[in-house]
């Protein structure tokens, strides 16, 4: 805010075009052409009158504004307020659609869930499925497999999980085909543990995914999967 | 204590060019499509890095990858709505923009000018690399007729061509490099506004009675800024409007067919903004003369400064020029409707006659105007 009192003469048309009247001996030599209002340039113009456009209190130049200051300031700042608020909300919502966009579409999202028929899939054998661009194992285990691996001993394992919290029925092993080292994908019925092995840099799991021997720091990754039937399952 | 805002040497940059900057107190609304145009560029740029992400260039997948967009794409389809109707603003503002210059003489800062019809041109190649990228029917063919304008030029126009397409046609090498000119030129048209601002501070910006504003200039900032922000908001009203509401109202249904080069649209016709240059550019028979007078259509503009010969600087008192300036609005109107229309009698003289009128105007016409008005401006003292 640029606010100069009448003293300034020679400083004030390089300033603002209104100039609050302050009562000095200077003021009568500078012309006035509307109340409130000095004009310093273009001064053979008359200001036009903005009475219709004032705010009603404060029209009478001779009545003191102070009484409705509150009132008008705080009107002032109530739409001041207000605009910023449905500004603020704008501006995220633009923000918020702009970064959502490069969130997982629609195609991506549709894919993201697999629905697996687990009556295609012969005992003792493992199955390759690609889930969310990742293999995911399907494992239809034997009565000898499952029995060992519900005995083992939770001591021995690095990443401590019983067999029972890893599946929902004992005779379908799912799990990310991802070993937990540094990401290739194990073979399946191979190691040392009848489950699966690591080529890459020989992580060893066993019959429910759980790492045994070798670098891999925790054992295959159970997704979410839930049986819609009981020999269908959705993954995802 | 000088204040940070005027000494520190990044804030003083800002501070100069939207704070202090003095500006004259009597500009119009005419004035405000310059920061519109900031702000349709800056649209465009932001809207465009996020297409970006999505799109694929290869003619295998563009089609598709705008479909996908459109309809998997977390508000895609309002990222590419914004994006497209966003061109037909730009051009409306910088139609505008240019109109406005025209008006009031601001051609005569020269540099200014100069810049500016430079900024047209590089906005409009843009627009038409970018046309191109969803691989429709009109995308391609449209592609293929612009493109084969190129072998009139003598003796190297076929290979010219054929360099520009990467081939022997429109094809994945022309559709590739396209998409990398529209990602590259928006950040050259970004360069080519500041130094236009930079010439612009120079001076200082013209006002709508012509004269030296010298004596009464007000700052930039609250006057301006917020006249500006008005300005974004009816701008940004409108285009959302328009992206919301009638989202395909400026486009051509045929670029909703993935493009055939076996298989030419009926009517061939560029987007709105271009129809006037085409419409010039068909109205001469030979296809050499026809890019000629499409290329002097735009560069015209170039011309301009020097065929100012009024003593007033803008046609706020000069009525013989106004109506002429009005006259010629009216025919780029007409020649936006001829290029419209298919080739054929009545629309073909009709677009001789006004392409005659458009380069008649500014060569000819104007100039004459301004010395008629310089001697009307003599008064005769009666005895």
């Amino acid at each position: 805010m640029m606010n100069i009192t009448g003293r300034f003469g020679s400083f004030v048309p390089m300033l603002q075009s209104v100039k609050r009247v302050v009562p000095t001996a200077a003021k009568d030599l500078l012309p006035h052409t509307a109340p409130g209002c000095i004009r310093l340039a273009h001064t053979d113009l008359k200001v036009p009158d903005f009475t219709d456009y004032r705010r009603p209190e404060v029209i009478d130049p001779t009545k003191s504004s102070q009484d409705s200051s509150e009132g008008r300031r705080t009107f002032s700042y109530l739409v001041t307020g207000a605009t910023t608020v449905i500004g603020v909300y704008a501006a995220k919502t633009v923000v918020t659609q702009f970064v959502s966009s490069m969130s997982a579409s629609a195609d991506v999202l549709a894919v993201s869930k697999i629905e697996v028929k687990l009556t295609d899939i012969p005992e003792g054998k493992n199955v390759t499925f690609k889930w969310r661009g990742k293999p995911l194992f399907v494992r239809h285990r034997t009565e000898k497999e499952i029995a060992a691996e519900e005995s083992v001993n939770l001591s021995e394992l690095r990443d401590p999980e019983h067999d029972k919290d890893r599946v929902q029925n004992p005779k379908w092993v799912v799990v990310l085909g991802v070993c937990t080292h540094l990401g290739c994908v194990p073979i399946s019925n191979a190691g040392d543990f009848g489950g699966y092995y690591c080529p890459c840099h020989g992580s060893h799991y066993d019959a429910s995914g759980r790492i045994r021997k070798g670098p891999a720091p925790l054992n295959l990754e159970v997704p979410f999967y839930e049986f819609t039937e009981d020999d269908v399952i959705i993954v995802g | 204590m000088a204040n940070l805002r005027k000494t520190h040497p990044l804030l003083k940059i800002a501070n100069d060019a939207l704070v202090d900057l003095p500006t004259p107190s009597n500009i119009s609304l005419w004035w405000n499509f310059g920061s519109l145009l900031g702000l349709c560029l800056i649209s465009q740029i932001v809207t465009g890095l996020f297409l970006a992400m999505h799109y694929t260039s290869d003619i295998a997948t563009a089609f598709s990858s705008v479909t996908h967009i459109c309809r998997d794409v977390n508000y895609g389809w309002l990222i590419r709505n914004m994006h497209a109707n966003g061109a037909s603003f730009f051009f409306i503002c910088i139609y505008l923009h240019i109109a406005r210059g025209l008006y009031y003489g601001s051609y005569l800062y020269k540099e200014t000018w100069n810049i500016g019809v430079m900024l047209l041109v590089l906005v409009m190649a843009t627009a038409f690399v970018g046309y191109v990228l969803p691989w429709g029917q009109m995308s391609f063919w449209g592609a293929t007729v612009i493109t084969n304008l190129l072998s009139a030029v003598p003796y190297v126009g076929t290979d010219l061509v054929q360099w520009i397409w990467g081939g022997f046609s429109v094809d994945n090498a022309t559709l590739n490099r396209f998409f990398t000119f529209h990602f590259l030129l928006p950040f050259m048209v970004l360069a080519a506004t500041l130094v236009h601002l930079l010439f612009l501070h120079e001076t200082g910006s013209n006002n709508p009675a012509g004269l030296n504003s010298d004596v009464d200039k007000i700052s930039f900032h609250p006057y301006f800024s917020f006249k500006d922000l008005l300005g974004f908001a009816a701008l940004m009203l409108s285009l959302v409007a328009l992206a919301l509401f009638l989202p395909y109202l400026l486009g051509d249904p045929d670029n909703f067919t993935p493009a055939n080069p076996l298989d030419t649209p009926t009517h061939i016709k560029p987007e709105w903004y271009f129809l006037f240059a085409y419409a010039i550019l068909r109205s001469i028979p030979n296809k050499l003369g026809g890019v000629l007078a499409l290329l002097s259509a735009i560069l015209v503009l170039a011309r301009v400064p020097f065929l100012h010969t009024s003593k007033h600087r803008g046609l706020t008192f000069r009525p013989l020029t106004q109506a002429l300036f009005w006259l010629l609005v009216a025919d780029v109107m007409i020649l936006t409707w001829i290029g419209g229309m298919p080739a054929e009698p009545p629309y073909i003289i009709v677009g001789q006659l006004a392409s005659i009128a458009y380069f008649s105007i500014f060569l000819v016409l104007m100039p004459s105007a301004g010395y008629i008005e310089n001697s009307m401006l003599e008064w005769e003292c009666k005895g």
